[in-house]
């Protein structure tokens, strides 16, 4: 495979660290300017990410090393079509939601916003610096960077709650954080390199038992990230965080990148061969199917609309990690789909309840009633991301979901065709009353008569970020070849045609 | 013999300059100061210099009035050493230089007798790094520990009880020490190091060189304050002034650390230390319970500067891990952890100085809005936290991956987990400071205000000869983490014994 060196993917990442600076140095009193760096930085970074498509689809790798640390690692970003597709689609995200955080921010005028930004912005530079991580100690120390920054947003609101929030996902994430420290030892000590490489590197060292060990050590540590149950138990705590947090961090970069990780850990470091004759693809395709049929049901209980979505999201992400699982080629094609169809129908979703927070003041489904006629683009856009989730074609979820159904009847896995199909039912139960109630219930009380929508810099990235979803299930390689890049990875993975 | 005169300069300089600031003192007190920044710029330059020959020329090796070891005193310095000596007379330089308004205004009658304890401190702390003959390192532990009683007791109320009782155990560690290099002279004739090194090994199972090695450990490691010998330490280093703390605190159990290295690995030799006598294991296994036990008393401390004095303990028994370990990797993580303890105690303490400089408390519930006034301070109050806490690109991490790595390549599971739960510990004790710090309660009931009219950052900083070190500190935690391989393949990695 061609490899291409540039200084692009660290580009890309101080972009965000360069702006990230600059927001904190404009402070409150120039809010203008600083929420300028803020789209600045997002416009740029995402056209940095971009640029970077075609030669990635091409089946170049770009490479940029800055730092030897120790023998056979260093601070080394590599680009390949996984990493660039989590990268583009967090990129991508951004801007959408960095237009929403200005609204939502400004709607409530919350405090603290230059930090509010300035976090966020080093967020995201954690995010890019997993996904172009060309190793596992680089990955590490930018899934820190990510951890940190993304603290006092969750505790943004500085309540008692929000606070014992914060708390919590620092616990569950430092905790899952020494776990990795632990088996990226361990790996390193065994193999001397720490290196990613399609199909895993670890075949041939140690014995099976501690090979066995590792693995879940690993999957605990960035599961924690990932959200699987049982040690998920803090993204729902977090929903106290602000929305836009919620909607980038919890539903794209920060989840999103566990479960990157545990993806780049399956695929890269143990590989689909060891999986198999350590019988470890199972395990973990029974531990992601337990996590989704759970997750569904406890969403149905949740009648705070974001900690729905939560349970939402952590259903999802266990749905990508079992398409991994599978290892066969639809599996890890649809899986790894999943991560941008999800991102895109989710952030929908997330900026909805925030829309409906900053306007209505309205936080539990059941005050949801009649508020669809209220704010019909914003209501409209839920419907559409909710369809999306539970797999209605045209829309982009279907095809995620059709690729993981093709693919677990690949791996001659019955069970996991029915744990999918069980989850999308799951989904619509979750999800139809909320639109339901929302346009055909009247409501309670009294609501002021005519539309009342957020401001625009609310309701157009979520108009968009709706439309994105069909777009995407029409033509999954619009724009930015989201569907290529995923099958281009899969392809690399299992050593076919790449 | 080279020709090289910065062996003893990097000595002489701030020694004589610390009786000099005394008459200075009489003519002009405005002098003293930078007289004596001047002087240790001079020590840190040479020791930079020092680390530049050493690395290019090998070994330097500086004999006293031209008498030739192992009759007269030698300095020797290879890259172990040069690698201390550049942190110890860096960091020194720092905190001289943000230690002038602290003193100016803690005790500003006793400034120039300050000035010239602190010189001679450092003198002692650099003289034990230089030396190569173990008497004249005992002269300047002496040199050292005296200088540090004395600055010790000039603190707040409490540091004179503080500093005797320090003095007690300091004594008797040195004590210990001095009867081991002692009973090293009946049998073998000799104070030079390498001479040592070379006659020992055939008087190994001797029990009075047995006796000397005990002593010797348990004479470095009440000074390294390492558990359970630490007890003088806490009360020593909360009382003392602020700036004697910065000063002491990151240094001098480094010094210590530094000379446990030596004479376990270079007087005597690795394998002596690590299989004819279990003296590796145990330290490891003391160690062990040093990190556990300065994390766990740390969680209880409710005055800041106590609770890094006990984050302190616990760094020392990283360190000591591993030197216990005894194996490539647990060595060089724990050279490498005597450089970035020393950045992140260094910077830990000149915060508390800078903060309470600024008149607030040191207890932490009383931290509520401080980073409002001192946005800069608790930035770099964050990136050192980080780094103990061990979450990369901060140093602290790279010496806890190595230290991991040795344990891992020893098979000491109990010491992975002691390493990883310490991480823990350490992130409750610093994020409660940092909640603290950072968020307010009912912040968010002032949403219902216009943002406008908020005076967000009200600055009241720390004078900018402290804000400056601070700022430099937390600056140099972030890099050399991610220097740290060209640290360890330029320095460190010579510095290892060669059986490693």
């Amino acid at each position: 495979m061609e490899t291409i060196y540039s200084v692009k993917p660290i580009l890309a990442l101080l972009v965000s660290a360069v702006g990230a600076m600059l927001i904190l140095f404009t402070g409150e009193r120039r809010r203008n300017l600083r929420e300028f760096w803020t789209l600045l930085a997002a416009a740029l970074k995402f056209s940095i990410v971009a640029s970077m498509i075609p030669s990635v689809i091409k089946g170049k790798t770009i490479e940029c090393t800055l730092l030897h640390l120790f023998p056979g690692v260093a601070l080394q970003f590599r680009v390949d079509a996984f990493g660039l597709f989590f990268a583009t689609l967090a990129s991508a995200l951004w801007i959408a939601t960095a237009v929403y955080s200005i609204g939502y921010m400004r709607g409530l005028q919350a405090h603290s916003q230059t930090r509010f930004f300035f976090c966020f912005a080093f967020a995201l530079h954690g995010a890019l610096g997993i996904a172009f991580a060309g190793n596992l100690f680089t990955l590490f120390i930018f899934y820190e960077i990510l951890t940190i920054s993304t603290f006092p947003l969750v505790a943004h609101k500085e309540t008692p709650e929000a606070v014992r929030g914060g708390r919590k996902y620092l616990a569950y994430l430092l905790t899952g954080a020494v776990l990795i420290f632990f088996s990226m030892g361990v790996t390193y000590g065994l193999t001397g390199k720490l290196d990613f490489v399609a199909g895993g590197f670890l075949q041939g060292h140690g014995s099976d038992n501690l090979l066995r060990f590792l693995f879940a050590t690993f999957i605990l540590g960035f599961g924690t990230k990932a959200a699987l149950m049982p040690i998920h138990e803090w993204l729902p705590t977090a929903m106290v965080a602000p929305t836009p947090v919620s909607a980038l961090l919890h539903a794209v970069a920060v989840v999103k990148a566990g479960v990157f990780c545990v993806l780049r850990v399956v695929l890269y470091v143990f590989g689909p061969k060891l999986l198999y004759d350590l019988d470890l693809w199972l395990a973990l395709a029974y531990f992601a199917s337990f996590t989704i049929i759970l997750s569904g049901m406890l969403a149905l209980a949740q009648d705070n609309l974001k900690r729905r979505l939560a349970f939402s999201t952590i259903n999802n992400l266990a749905i990508i990690i079992l398409g991994a699982a599978l290892l066969s080629p639809s599996a890890i094609t649809g899986g790894i789909f999943h991560i941008a169809a999800h991102g895109f129908m989710k952030i929908t979703l997330f900026f909805v309840a925030g829309a409906i927070y900053v306007k209505m003041h309205k936080e539990s489904i059941s005050e949801l009633d009649g508020i669809g006629r209220k704010m019909p683009i914003t209501l409209g856009s839920f419907a559409i991301g909710a369809m999306g989730i539970a797999g209605t074609p045209p829309l982009v979820g279907f095809i995620s979901k059709w690729y993981l159904c093709l693919g677990s009847l690949e791996a001659k896995e019955m069970v996991f065709l029915f744990v999918l199909l069980i989850s999308v039912l799951l989904d619509i139960a979750y999800f139809f009353p909320i639109i339901y109630n929302s346009f055909f219930k009247k409501s309670k009380d009294e609501l002021k008569p005519g539309i009342q929508e957020a401001s625009m810099f609310m309701v157009a990235p979520i108009a968009i970020c709706a439309i994105l979803s069909i777009v995407l299930g029409v033509s999954p390689n619009a724009f930015v070849h989201f569907f290529e890049m995923a099958s281009f990875a899969m392809k690399s993975i299992l050593g076919v045609g790449g | 013999m080279t020709a090289s005169p910065f062996p003893i300069l990097i000595i002489v300089v701030p020694l004589i300059s610390a009786f000099l600031i005394i008459l200075l003192g009489w003519l002009k007190k405005n002098l003293c100061y930078p007289f004596m920044v001047a002087a240790l710029a001079v020590s840190a330059l040479s020791s930079l210099a020092i680390l530049q020959e050493v690395i290019h020329h090998g070994i330097l090796h500086y004999h006293l009035g031209n008498w030739d070891p192992p009759w007269g005193i030698e300095y020797v310095i290879d890259p172990l050493n040069a690698f201390v000596l550049v942190i110890v007379s860096v960091i020194s330089l720092l905190i001289a230089i943000a230690s002038k308004k602290m003193v100016e205004r803690e005790f500003p009658h006793k400034v120039v007798f300050f000035y010239c304890l602190f010189l001679l401190q450092v003198t002692g702390l650099l003289g034990i790094v230089v030396t190569g003959d173990v008497f004249n390192l005992y002269v300047f532990l002496e040199i050292a520990s005296l200088a540090g009683y004395a600055l010790i007791a000039i603190g707040e109320d409490g540091a004179p009880f503080a500093s005797f009782n320090y003095m007690i155990y300091g004594t008797i560690g040195a004590c210990f020490y001095l009867l081991s290099v002692g009973y090293l002279y009946i049998v073998t004739g000799s104070l030079n190091m390498a001479d040592l090194s070379r006659l020992l090994p055939d008087l190994y199972s001797s029990k009075v060189v047995l006796m000397a090695f005990a002593f010797f450990v348990v004479g470095v490691a009440i000074k390294m304050a390492l558990f359970p010998l630490h007890v003088w330490l806490p009360d020593a280093y909360t009382y003392a002034p602020s700036s004697v703390t910065s000063l002491v605190a990151p240094l001098t159990t480094k010094v210590g650390a530094y000379v446990l290295i030596r004479i376990m690995y270079t007087v005597f030799e690795p394998n002596f230390s690590k299989v004819a006598i279990p003296a590796a294991t145990i330290l490891s296994w003391v160690a062990f319970f040093a990190i556990l036990f300065g994390c766990i008393l740390a969680l209880g401390q409710k005055d800041l500067k106590r609770m890094l004095v006990y984050v302190l303990i616990a760094e020392v028994g990283y360190i000591a891990l591993g030197v216990g370990l005894g194996n490539r990797n647990g060595l060089t993580g724990a050279i490498l952890h005597i450089m970035n303890d020393a950045l992140m105690m260094a910077c830990l303490f000149l915060i508390v100085g800078a903060i309470t400089y600024k008149g607030w408390p040191r207890q932490i519930d009383r931290f509520i809005g401080l980073h409002k006034k001192m946005p800069v301070t608790m930035a770099a109050f964050v990136i050192s936290a980080l780094s103990v806490i061990g979450i990369p690109p901060a140093c602290g991490f790279f010496s806890k991956w190595y230290l991991v790595l040795g344990a891992i390549d020893a098979k000491q599971w109990l010491f992975v987990a002691v390493l990883l739960v310490s991480s823990l510990l350490n992130a409750i004790l610093f994020f409660r400071v940092i909640e603290r710090a950072y968020f307010e309660p009912g912040a968010n009931e002032r949403n219902v205000q216009p943002v406008k009219n908020k005076a967000k950052f009200i600055w009241d900083e720390a004078p900018l000869s402290m804000l400056i070190p601070t700022v430099l500190l937390a600056a140099g935690i972030l890099s050399v983490g991610l220097l740290s391989g060209t640290i360890i393949s330029e320095v460190i990695q010579f510095a290892l014994p060669a059986s490693f």
